[in-house]
């Protein structure tokens, strides 16, 4: 199968008043057409500037990628002109943000907004995009589609304004839809809804995904494959399966530990990562987990280990990973 | 909406109770009456003008008096009552009555004169010169806030912000006459004084030479004048508020689904950047309205600025009054039309 997104050295940093946030430093990773791909990681780790750089949608100043190649179909998106990156977004590579309650427009009725990417990119006249909208807004589960066209998104809840933005992102058959934490703001019932209809339109659509969450346990059912970040480098990427049964970065088995398991039995204890995300900023030499890690040795604090085939498609970026071979997560 | 707007008019008139009673009692409290002059009049004489104008009598019925004028219609049979009785509706009834309703009383220092005569001939010259001041500030604050926050921190977003600093800070004493010397006198393009539009108008302020340059030539320099002061604060405001919303989660929305930067400015950031700039317009318009003052002066303009200064020093009690109840209700009316422009642009806003 052919890579549908190539990244090479990605690196993306915002130039602030109180120095340079590197907040990707220079990652790598493929998607093949119509895989699903989670990325996972805590808070600040550098997930969602990963994929607004991917859209060229950091915003400038403070940020800049500094670096990097982004293969979306052979094509590279850094250096195409900005008139031709807007006809790939929307279109080929679409995003649904964190945010449900501030990503719709407060002043414009819901279906103007799935309305104006059809017009866009497909250039339907008004008539058949607002058909088409009440289709997609009937496809991501709303009821009484062609009704709520002409409300506005206060009147909506968060679930059902995730479920106008996933529309919005569906609507013009992008080939990658890119989803950044899309259940996080909202209540768990409604979490476990969003995901499944993703699973479901993935089977009817066929498109690739990026799932985005620090919530692995989201991820198990979803994705093929994992990427693990921390601290804007990806630690770990393995096939779903093999992350879970085979963790070999000290950070993993931490966010594993820190997950609940049915089968542990009673008196497993959950663990967490111990100590405090790292500072971004006047980030250190080494491996930026090193301060947290129970496995720290010479070399962790002076060089940033190198990403390193472990196994058939499975990568570790540690220098110690010889001492986690064979560890259980919940058997800290 | 409907019934939002009725509740708005009868809360008016409440709020113009108020003031009238607020302005009535600080009126009185203030030392010195409409007749004490330097050379003091004799005794009968004053006597006889206060009963003329019933200021002899107690003040709460010289207020009860006062409303009574102003708010209950009388119907009388004479056809040319006394000058102190004109009202501003005068209806014929059959049988030789007339209807008369709302009755500002005389004006105590232009003895020709009466208030209803002042806003007839004045106040719809001021309102006009106040409602194209209005359109000048717009015109020009609005596109140089959004130049200067589309261009944030380049030379455009510089100069832009330059003019409206010297906006601010040249006040209508300075910049008239700067605009009648380059203008009336050295280019000789417009007028240096005067108006061009004289009563009767229609609906009350709209004149009949609207159409002609006869009166744009008399209004641009003034309506500039203060237009421009006016202009910088739109301008500063737009900035900020177009600057905040660019930022909002929305807008990456809208430019993640390849809109174009104009379509994401004009479309999603503009809209919901206006909705404060449109919440001052309405106190700013009767800013503007109170304080031409100046400027009528500067460009010698028949406006009402004149008579409401004079009012309040020569104690001329029925313009003061008259005057600060008009300028209420259009500070009210004003504030109504932004309320209902504030609907339309926000639809989170409704009343209902
Ligand atoms: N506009 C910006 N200006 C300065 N720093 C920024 C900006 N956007 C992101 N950063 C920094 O980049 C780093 C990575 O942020 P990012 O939003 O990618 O984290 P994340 O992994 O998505 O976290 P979360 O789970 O909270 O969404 C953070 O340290 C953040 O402070
Ligand atoms: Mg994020």
């Amino acid at each position: 199968m052919t890579n549908l997104l190539e990244v090479r050295g990605l690196k993306t940093q915002f130039f602030t008043q109180n120095g340079i946030v590197r907040a990707v430093n220079g990652i790598s990773y493929t998607l093949k057409e119509g895989e699903c791909l989670g990325i996972v990681g805590e808070s600040g780790s550098g997930k969602s500037v990963n994929v607004l750089s991917l859209m060229r949608l950091i915003p400038t100043p403070p940020g800049k990628i500094v670096g990097g190649e982004v293969l979306f179909k052979g094509e590279d998106l850094m250096l195409l002109p900005m008139d031709e990156m807007r006809r790939i977004r929307g279109a080929e590579i679409a995003m649904i943000f964190q945010e449900p309650m501030t990503s719709l427009n407060p002043v414009l009725t819901i279906g103007f907004q799935v309305e104006e990417a059809l017009k866009l990119h497909k250039g339907m006249d008004s008539k058949a995009a607002r058909e088409r909208t009440a289709e997609l807004l009937t496809l991501v589960g709303i009821p009484n589609a062609i009704e709520r066209l002409d409300d506005y998104p206060h009147q909506f809840s968060g679930g059902m304004r995730q479920r106008v933005m996933i529309a919005m992102g569906l609507s013009c058959d992008p080939a990658l839809l890119i989803a950044d934490e899309p259940t996080t703001a909202l209540d768990v019932t409604i979490q476990a809804q969003i995901v499944d209809l993703v699973k479901e339109l993935r089977k009817k659509l066929g498109m690739a995904v990026i799932w985005i969450t620090h919530d692995l346990g989201v991820i198990a059912g979803l994705a093929e494959r994992v990427i693990v970040m921390y601290g804007g480098y990806i630690m770990e990427e393995a096939l779903v399966k093999e992350l879970y049964a085979r963790p070999r970065h000290p950070y993993t088995i931490g966010l594993l530990g820190s997950l609940p398991r049915l089968d542990a039995g009673e008196g497993a204890k959950l663990t967490s990562v111990r100590g405090q995300p790292p500072n971004l900023v006047n980030l250190p030499d080494g491996c930026p987990f090193a301060p947290r890690c129970d496995f720290v040795g010479e070399r962790c604090t002076q060089k940033m280990p190198p990403l390193e085939e472990i196994g058939p498609g499975h990568r570790v970026a540690c220098w110690e990973k010889e001492k986690t071979e064979g560890m259980k997560p919940h058997a800290r | 909406m409907g019934r939002y707007i009725v509740q708005r008019f009868l809360w008016m008139f409440i709020v113009l109770f108020v003031i009238s009673m607020i302005t009535f009692a600080m009126m009185h409290a203030v030392p010195g009456g409409p007749f004490t002059q330097e050379k003091a009049l004799p005794p009968e004489i004053i006597a006889n003008l206060e009963k003329r104008y019933h200021l002899n009598e107690p003040y709460w019925k010289q207020y009860l008096l006062y409303i009574d004028n102003v708010m209950v219609p009388h119907i009388s049979k004479d056809a040319a009552p006394e000058m102190v009785d004109e009202a501003l509706v005068e209806i014929s009834l059959p049988g030789g009555n007339y209807l008369r309703w709302i009755n500002f009383g005389p004006s105590y220092s232009s003895r020709s004169r009466t208030v209803n005569d002042i806003f007839r001939e004045q106040l719809p010259v001021s309102i006009q010169l106040g409602v194209i001041s209005m359109v000048v500030a717009i015109t020009i604050g609005l596109p140089l806030g959004v130049i200067s926050a589309l261009k944030q921190n380049t030379i455009w977003d510089f100069l832009g912000m330059s003019v409206a600093i010297f906006g601010v800070s040249m006040p209508v004493v300075a910049m008239g006459p700067i605009l009648i010397w380059i203008f009336g006198v050295a280019l000789k393009w417009l007028p240096p004084t005067g108006w061009g539009a004289k009563p009767p108008f229609t609906l009350f302020f709209i004149p009949n030479t609207l159409g002609s340059w006869d009166f744009w030539k008399h209004t641009l320099m003034p309506a500039f004048a203060v237009g421009t002061g006016y202009s910088a604060i739109i301008a500063r405001l737009t900035r900020a508020s177009l600057l905040q919303v660019i930022h909002e989660d929305y807008i990456r929305t809208a430019r993640a689904k390849g809109l174009s930067e104009r379509i994401v400015t004009t479309r999603h950031a503009l809209r919901n950047a206006l909705i404060p700039v449109v919440t001052i317009l309405g106190p700013m318009f009767a800013g503007v309205l109170t304080g031409l003052f100046v400027v009528e002066q500067v460009f010698g303009i028949p406006g009402m600025g004149k008579y409401f200064i004079t009012s309040i020093t020569n104690r001329d009690y029925p313009v003061i009054m008259g005057a600060i109840l008009m300028y209420a209700f259009f500070l009210v009316i004003s504030n109504v039309f932004v309320d209902i422009t504030y609907a339309w642009l926000d639809p989170r806003i409704r009343y209902d």
